[in-house]
């Protein structure tokens, strides 16, 4: 059975989606492009970065487009002068909170963090930055995790459970203090429940998780499995 | 457990009550009993028996009296006794005897702390034992539950609670009747679920621990009559563990329910059956909100989800679910009972019943108190509270914990509603209300409540977790005496960001103290940016630092 259908704007454009369809994926569908960094798809949606917040007409409260379905008549706006300002905010908020050095990074020319600040023209950050002293985990055998590198978006642990089934991944800690963890918060390479089939590295949106032996600038991450499993795994169904 | 039975027990237990012409009340609640009114309890029951008059007198534990400043507390015969100590057992008893009050002890219950009041929610608190279920069927409980169960449909419950305008207690203020009506329209399949959210971690807030400490039963018996009402089988009841004493009061209650047949299966040989179970926090305050709490019940890490979809659609592990706070679920048996009508009365236009606050900080009586919506600040921060002690001034009283903001004076005659508070940057929240004076620093003030949300953020979106960060770093650094007119901007910028981008309630009223500081009291900021110097003089600025 499929959705009903439903009519909205986006962009002064009208666009018809399936009830079932979020706001990103319509907007996407229609060439409208929102930023976004936790979201993936084939993985389920959490809303954790805001950068793909939207106004809709008569909501006061900006919307995250990755978690909210598409209504009968909604009046969406991606791309205000707010929206933008908010946008680079958070962004820059990223970038002060931990090391992201990209002169030094694996992913350097590869990073979906980089990238989003080329593409909003952040040149600057002008927030102090917090840079808290983390470690590196070293310790499995073919990856490597820099928690200095990680924006907490939580795409390793949602690949990890909901497509590997391992559920290695986790986070740990409040606020300021969060972390990725692999199992009780022991060392990656000591993990039992960790299969090594390297999902994670490849969908880490930055420098966070990459395969050893990699040097500056020559981690690319390999996405392309994970649209291919979500279709096998539909067809299957 | 039919009406008649029910009525039964109250009569028996009326009667067994009206045998004994003495009655000794001591408070047992958490402030009494950290004060030593366990002792007290103790002390007065060997008195009582050594005197021999095990017969005449009935000493009994009691919740909450409200004057939590001056306890222990102790009524004998609705005299009300303050400071009590065990030393002074001999007296009490002795007074019933002669007849004559012990005067040192008095506590003048003809002051405004007391004659202000209205109490509804509160209206058993200190007055039955909170571990006996016969004591609360005495005060005329489950009495509504049982009729709803029996006599009325449940879209004519829902109907009562629309009437009654009662509203969310737990801070935002939605309808209750709507959420009701919600959950009770939702079709989700076979199950559906009660919450009630007793996750209460303001600082200086404690007053769903006096309703679930001094009168759990009325909780059980609202959740019960909402769960009939929208057609919920299972309950939970989410409380932090930090609440030892409202848990055991708790678990009492619920086994004294079952094994009356009030709670379980067929309730009164109807066809209702309603089971409810205590899950306990870990102390996270983000577990308030209300999907961080659905994902705590569930075994998850208690992170927020964007909304919608709403708990009343999908809620605990994916079924509809009814989530109200302790005090929503306090004032409705007390709805059934009179009507909707009867409470609709009572209020202002959009805000209709009674609140409970826990007064504290700088005035005289700290405690709690139950006033009727409407009522302006002034009246309770001076006639009730009794005002500033230390014959210092008021300078600003903070509602709604760290998602509140502060009002000055100038704002004090405003009615205390959910609109009226919103209007001047602050929110009614749970009811917490802290009071300045002039030796507080309202940077300072502003400095605590952001370094609470910043700890208390669960990390999961970037705004909260970095900005509340940025913000506690900025205002420590006024505070320091380093900070510039360009912080301040920053600050404000910051603000605006994290109260519109973030995930959840926490962070989107996480800059509600600085910003409603920055808008009263700004020239404090200035001071400490411009000349290095505090005006209260509580921050250790670097001018303070070479004066010394």
């Amino acid at each position: 059975m499929s959705a009903p259908i439903k009519t909205l704007v986006i962009d002064g454009q009208d666009v018809s989606a399936s009830a079932d369809q979020t706001i990103l994926e319509v907007a996407k569908e229609h060439g409208v492009f929102i930023p976004t960094l936790c979201n993936m798809q084939g993985l389920h949606p959490i809303g954790a970065c805001r950068m793909c917040v939207v106004e809709v007409k008569g909501s006061k409260k900006l919307i995250p487009a990755c978690t909210t379905n598409v209504e009968e008549g909604m009046e969406v706006t991606t791309n205000s002068v707010r929206l933008q300002g908010y946008r680079r905010t958070v962004l820059e908020l990223l970038f002060s909170e931990r090391n992201h050095v990209c002169s030094v990074c694996v992913v350097n020319g590869h990073c979906e963090l980089q990238n989003m600040a080329q593409k909003l023209n952040l040149t600057h950050v002008h927030f102090p930055y917090l840079y808290p002293k983390l470690t590196v985990d070293a310790s499995h055998e073919r990856y490597m995790v820099d928690h200095n590198r990680c924006i907490l978006c939580g795409r390793c642990v949602r690949v990890c459970d909901e497509i590997e089934g391992a559920h290695t991944w986790d986070i740990t800690g409040r606020g300021i203090d969060c972390r990725v963890i692999t199992d009780l918060n022991q060392t990656w390479g000591s993990s039992e429940t960790c299969t090594a089939c390297g999902k994670c590295v490849h969908v880490c949106p930055t420098g966070a998780l990459s395969e050893k032996g990699k040097s500056v600038a020559e981690m690319s991450k390999r996405k392309q499995f994970l649209p291919y499993l979500t279709m096998m795994r539909e067809r299957a169904k | 457990m039919t009406p008649e039975e029910l009525n039964e027990i109250a009569v028996t237990e009326k009667e067994a009550q009206s045998r004994f012409p003495h009655h000794v009340c001591v408070c047992t609640a958490a402030g009494c009993l950290s004060a030593g009114s366990g002792e007290v309890k103790k002390a007065l029951a060997k008195e009582v028996i050594e005197s021999g008059m095990q017969h005449e007198c009935k000493v009994k534990g009691v919740g909450c009296m409200g004057l939590c400043s001056a306890g222990p507390l102790v009524t004998v015969d609705g005299r009300m006794y303050q400071n009590v100590t065990a030393d002074d057992s001999t007296d009490i008893v002795r007074s019933m005897e002669d007849g004559k009050p012990v005067k040192r002890l008095e506590c003048n219950t003809k002051a405004p702390f007391f004659t202000r009041q209205t109490k509804m929610v509160l209206e058993n608190s200190g007055v039955i034992d909170p571990e006996r279920i016969e004591d609360y069927i005495a005060a005329d409980g489950y009495s509504a539950l049982l009729n709803a169960i029996t006599e009325m449909r449940p879209n004519e419950v829902v109907d009562q609670v629309i009437k009654s305008g009662l509203r969310g207690r737990g801070g935002a203020g939605y309808p209750t009747g709507l959420k009701w009506s919600t959950v009770a329209k939702a079709s989700g399949g076979a199950m559906k679920y009660v919450i009630c959210n007793a996750d209460e971690g303001d600082p200086g807030a404690f007053m769903d621990r006096a309703v679930l400490e001094s009168d759990p039963h009325r909780v059980l018996e609202g959740m019960a009559i909402a769960a009939y009402a929208v057609g919920a089988t299972r309950g939970y009841i989410y409380v932090r563990a930090e609440y030892p004493l409202a848990v055991k009061n708790l678990r009492t209650a619920i086994r004294h329910a079952e094994k009356l047949e009030l709670l379980g299966n067929d309730i009164a040989g109807t066809r209702f059956s309603f089971r409810v179970e205590v899950r306990l926090g870990a102390g996270a305050f983000v577990c308030g909100e209300e999907t961080a709490l659905i994902a705590s019940v569930e075994g998850k890490r208690g992170t927020p989800r964007p909304r919608p979809p709403y708990p009343a659609q999908q809620g605990l592990w994916g079924h509809p679910t009814l989530i109200n706070n302790v005090e929503t679920f306090a004032n409705v048996p007390v709805i059934l009972r009179k009507g909707g009508e009867w409470f609709s009365k009572i209020g202002t236009a959009k805000s209709k019943g009674t609140k409970v606050f826990a007064l504290a900080g700088r005035v005289k009586n700290t405690g709690l108190i139950e006033v009727p919506m409407g009522i302006p600040l002034r009246e309770i921060i001076f006639d009730i509270g009794g005002g500033i002690p230390d014959g210092r001034n008021f300078k600003a009283v903070q509602t709604g914990g760290p998602s509140g903001g502060c009002i000055p004076e100038a704002h004090l005659d405003l009615p205390v509603d959910y609109e009226s508070l919103a209007k001047v940057g602050s929110i009614m929240g749970s009811g917490g209300m802290i009071v300045t004076d002039d030796s507080s620093c309202m940077v300072d003030v502003a400095k605590y409540f952001i370094e609470f949300c910043m700890s208390e953020s669960c990390g999961k979106c970037v705004p909260c977790r970095v900005g509340t960060t940025h913000l506690h770093n900025l205002l420590e650094k006024i505070c320091r005496g380093e900070g510039t007119e360009k912080d301040i901007a920053t600050i404000e910028e910051l603000c605006d960001v994290v109260r519109n981008t973030s995930l959840c309630g926490l962070g989107q009223s996480a800059p509600n103290p600085i910003m409603s500081t920055l808008n009263y009291f700004r020239h404090e900021y200035t001071a400490h940016v411009k000349d290095a110097s505090c005006p209260a003089g509580v921050c250790i600025t670097a001018r303070a630092k070479e004066a010394k």
